[in-house]
């Protein structure tokens, strides 16, 4: 990572914490929407990206994460974040230990199908289901806080409380994420996309390695679910819907995959050009679709690897004798 | 005309200046004479979710359609301010129902909210608008809830609860002389709301449900289940089922043939709009409404005449819900002179509203739920007609509702 | 329940499964042969019905509908083919699903374009309006028999081009082995277009023939997608027999669970796919490794 990119990092994460100051509540809810879905597409980073896993069943995991927290807490007065947090996260976590366990034995388009057949029967469980509240979803009228005693010490009802408290869950996913790719795992994991038969010829338990990612995924993904959840007060069963899951290998493909920040720019591309297009036109879903044709056709790096190329022209212009390695 | 800001879709901007200014044209109303002057009055801000793509899209349209013809009938002035407009496409989508609202709300700070037509982004609406929101006035969503336990002072409906759409079910089948029925539905909230509607009346008025049939949502395939039907012989059999599920259902039914021995009744959705896509298997299907395209009021053929030439389409049930809501809201900003911020008096002024409507006589419960009259209609040479009132002033219990 | 219910109800499954095969067996020669993941093979089934919709409605009938829309479906496909599908093939299955699943994005709001969200049906032809009395209390669609007949007839000219004709002998070799059919000499661009034109023609004229039993409706190639994504993989992908299979199976499982499971019906079918995968990772028939 460069020097120049690591500044813009920053910058931008500067940018994001003094954003409520600038921006009005609206705006402030936006964000916290599209953080939330940039943390979904930095974990499906970690199976597409660098694991060379491509699933179209992550969503699943989204939803189970929003899930766990309508069900267990749809009548509770009071939702108490050090319950629920956890519970969302283990729900995802068993999930994606089951269901990665399956489908890692198979590889190709059998993973792909597979991962998109386990999650059409979560999607189906949920919408034909008439305890889980079907396809009218739940509703959740309160969102959750953290108490000490009898005292509040996080209250979320706070659009800006609960953009803050997002904002460190991004933050601290990707700190993680970065950990975990800079630990002798993360080196496996790359290597086994470039090259797996080499990686088994070396003695490497390849499935368990994948299956490891796996479940770091989906449970960074059931933590988006559970924001996503506890933000809107409402799950539906299309949170699991192989659209979903369509739209989010889009955005990690946008962003640039195998980067961490590339599915976070990818979420923010994504969701402003859900926000902006409509204007243009009612039909604003042919221009999305020819816009995903596009990158994938030519820009099959994403928007990121626009950058360093905006970067060269930004120093050659200011004459500066610094390198630039690949971001 | 004034020179309307849109922050929707330049398209519809065509669309609906195209359609008020024939509307204009045509509808013989008083045209309030005003001097535009640009700045003189600020505009007032009407903000439209409904679904404009997806299969509730020709819903959303003839709402609109009709509310904005409304508004052309009255000069395009509520209380003598003129109108901007703020329409956004719901495509009948819950997940998206709460950040579209909160765009409404929060972002162009609308003044009236109107929408949906899909019960479910009513309730994720509800929920946001309710109490301190703008005025919204619901012109198609039909969950009991909305004027139930989520009522506020705030919150109109303009349209039906689902229990108004079974309940004189009961009455209007046992009257025809049924009296073993079979209860067969959509398995979803709404679909089971207006069941239990109609099992309250059809049973506390002496009758018997042979069999609850609650078929999966939003499965169309019903071969199962009409033979099942076909066995336990009912007299009669009440069913709810809308859009495409409607069209397979009755033309399922006759193609089993089943609709010489087994009378068929539904709720209005079953028929209603359907009539070309369902032909002749429709024929002699009776529903319970609260309105029919025959019905025979000065205001409905006015109306019909006028949302035809405006427009090009037949009027439906859902265009007269919109034309209501236009009115509605037309009285409440007539009543404070275009002051929205005399919320009491605005509020008081729609509540104790008397509106002669296309569908009968419309007015208000405590709840903000309509009281009107739902029809028993037949399905005559692809035509709903008016058999007779099923129930005159329905109203609706309002369960949970604490105004 | 009686006998004659099980009776119709599997004269439905076999119904549903042929129409399955007509669309899962283009998609596995795509998968196959080209190697291409198509997810917007199900907007082909959604063209053959809106293209019978709309033919028959001008023709007023609809064996003139489909005699027409065929052709049409077929140079769609050609014309997709050449425009985004070629650019595929070097690509790995990430992009394939990326530029496809978009693909479903704009064929659906063309389709809105198009016809409209309107719900429409298809009248069903004179003499094939009736229904056969089956037993005392049943009934049965004399449309949905022919449906199956037509099924099976397209089934067997298959067969018949694939394996008793040269063309039929290159595409089985282009299933089995691709690099050796190029290398062979034969024109891979033509073969190519050739073999997702008739997938292509196969699921439309499966969408036309199903148009009057099941309404023609916005987004209803989705549905039939996946499940004949389940059908190639459960079948095993590049064999038309393991489709065949697939299909039946698929077929007599999501009906019959409809009616004794019916809250498990749909989970069923991905369970069944599941399963198998677990059993055989490469399908039924499919090539191992």
């Amino acid at each position: 990572m460069s020097v120049s990119s690591r500044y813009l990092q920053l910058a931008a994460l500067l940018a994001l914490l003094l954003f409520p100051v600038l921006g009005s509540e609206f705006y402030v809810g936006l964000l916290s929407r599209i953080i939330i879905l940039a943390i979904f597409a930095m974990s499906l980073d970690l199976l597409i990206g660098y694991t060379g896993l491509v699933s179209f069943g992550h969503a699943a995991f989204f939803g189970i994460g929003g899930y766990a927290l309508a069900i267990a807490f749809q009548d509770a007065a009071v939702i108490h974040l050090w319950q629920a947090l956890p519970l969302s996260l283990a729900a995802a976590a068993l999930a994606a230990l089951v269901i990665g366990w399956i489908s890692i034995r198979t590889s190709g388009i059998y993973f792909i199908m597979i991962t998109l057949a386990f999650s059409q029967m979560f999607f189906y469980y949920f919408f034909e289901s008439p305890s889980y509240g079907g396809d009218d979803g739940i509703f959740l009228f309160f969102k959750p806080v953290l108490m000490l005693g009898s005292t509040d010490l996080l209250k979320l009802d706070n659009e800006i409380n609960f953009y803050y408290f997002v904002l460190t869950c991004l933050v601290g996913s990707y700190l993680f994420l970065l950990m975990v790719l800079r630990a002798p795992f993360g080196k496996v994991i790359t290597a086994i996309k470039a090259n797996e038969h080499r990686v088994c010829a070396l003695g490497y338990s390849v499935n368990r390695y994948k299956l490891v990612s796996f479940v770091f995924a989906g449970t960074l993904a059931g933590l988006a679910g559970f924001l996503e959840g506890a933000h809107t007060g409402y799950v539906n069963p299309s949170y699991m819907s192989w659209h979903e899951s369509g739209v989010a290998i889009a955005i990690v493909v946008l962003g640039g995959m195998g980067t961490l920040y590339g599915p976070v720019l990818g979420a923010f591309i994504v969701v402003l050009l859900q926000d902006f297009l409509p204007s243009l036109t009612e039909h604003w879903q042919l221009l999305f679709g020819g816009i995903i044709i596009s990158v994938a056709l030519f820009l099959p790096h994403g928007a990121i690897s626009l950058l360093p190329r905006i970067l060269a022209l930004f120093r050659s212009k200011q004459d500066d004798a610094q390198e630039s390695d690949d971001g | 005309m004034s020179d309307e800001k849109m922050t929707g879709i330049t398209r519809r901007d065509f669309i609906i200046k195209g359609a008020v200014a024939t509307a204009g044209l045509a509808t013989a109303s008083i045209l309030v004479p005003q001097s535009f002057a640009i700045g003189a009055q600020a505009k007032v801000k009407v903000g439209i979710l409904l679904p404009y793509t997806g299969t509730y899209a020709k819903l959303g349209t003839n709402i609109r359609d009709a509310m904005l013809m409304r508004f052309a009938e009255a000069g395009n002035m509520l209380g003598g301010r003129p109108i901007e407009f703020v329409d956004i496409d719901s495509e009948a989508k819950p997940a998206m129902a709460q950040q579209l609202t909160d765009k409404l709300i929060k972002k162009e700070n609308v003044d009236f909210l109107v929408g949906p037509v899909h019960s479910v982004v009513g309730m994720a609406m509800v929920k946001t608008a309710r109490g301190d929101g703008p005025i919204t006035v619901i012109p198609n969503a039909g969950a009991n809830m909305l004027t139930g336990s989520l009522c506020a002072p705030n919150i109109f409906r303009t349209s039906f609860s689902s229990y108004q759409m079974g309940y004189p079910g009961g009455p209007a089948m046992l009257e025809d002389g049924h009296k073993r029925v079979v209860l067969m539905y959509w398995n979803y909230g709404f679909g089971k709301e207006v069941a239990a509607g109609f099992k309250e009346s059809f049973e506390a008025g002496g009758g018997t449900i042979v069999k609850e049939i609650a078929t999966p949502f939003p499965e169309v395939d019903f071969q199962a289940y009409l033979t099942e039907l076909a066995a336990l012989k009912p007299d009669a059999v009440y069913t709810f089922y809308a859009g495409g599920g409607a069209v397979k259902y009755v033309k399922d039914y006759a193609a089993a043939g089943l609709k010489d021995s087994i009378k068929l009744y539904g709720a209005g959705f079953l028929t209603e709009g359907l009539g070309a896509a369902q032909g002749d298997a429709a024929e002699g299907v009776r529903t319970i409404l609260h309105y029919a395209d025959t019905l025979d009021n000065p205001e409905n053929h006015l109306f019909r005449a006028a949302f035809k030439k405006s427009t090009g389409n037949d009027a439906d049930v859902y265009a007269v819900q919109g034309y209501d809501a236009g009115e509605l809201i037309l009285r409440g900003m007539n009543a404070v002179k275009g002051d929205v911020g005399a919320r009491a008096e605005m509020i008081r002024a729609m509540e104790t509203a008397e509106i002669a409507s296309p569908r009968g006589k419309l007015r208000f419960s405590k709840s903000h739920n309509p009281i009107h009259d739902v029809y028993l209609r037949e399905v005559i040479k692809g035509e709903n007609r008016v058999v007779r009132v099923a129930a005159r002033d329905q109203d609706d219990p309002a369960e949970g509702c604490s105004m | 329940m009686e006998l004659s219910f099980y009776l119709v109800q599997l004269l439905n499954a076999v119904q549903y499964g042929f129409l399955l095969f007509l669309v899962a067996s283009g998609l596995t020669l795509l998968f196959g042969i080209m190697g291409i993941i198509n997810l917007a093979h199900g907007s082909f089934y959604m063209l053959g019905s809106y293209l019978a919709y709309w033919l028959t409605g001008v023709t007023g009938n609809l064996w003139l509908g489909i005699l027409l829309g065929l052709p049409i479906a077929m140079l769609v496909g050609y014309l997709v083919e050449r425009l985004a599908i070629s650019s595929l093939y070097k690509r790995d299955h990430l992009y394939q699903v990326l530029l496809t699943f978009a693909l479903i994005l704009i064929f659906n709001e063309l389709q809105q374009i198009l016809w409209g969200t309107d719900v429409h049906s298809v009248p069903i032809p004179e003499f094939l309006a009736g229904s056969i009395q089956l037993t005392e209390n049943q009934v049965y669609p004399v449309y949905r028999l022919f449906i199956s007949a037509a099924c099976i007839v397209v089934a067997a000219g298959m067969y018949w081009v694939i394996q008793k004709t040269r063309l039929g002998m290159m595409v089985r070799a282009g299933a089995t082995n691709r690099e050796m059919v190029q290398s062979l000499g034969i024109n891979v661009n033509r073969l190519f277009a050739l073999v997702f034109s008739f997938g292509v023609a196969l699921a439309a004229f499966a969408g036309m023939l199903a148009s009057p039993v099941d309404s023609v409706y916005p987004g209803m190639g989705e549905n039939v997608l996946i499940i004949s994504f389940v059908v190639v993989v459960i079948g095993g992908t590049g064999s038309i027999k393991g489709a065949f299979v697939g299909a039946m199976l698929i077929g007599l499982v999501s009906t019959f669970g409809k009616v004794l499971l019916p809250e498990m019906a749909s989970i069923m079918v991905y369970a069944l796919m599941a399963v198998i995968l677990l059993w055989r990772p490469q399908g039924l028939f499919g090539r191992a490794g």
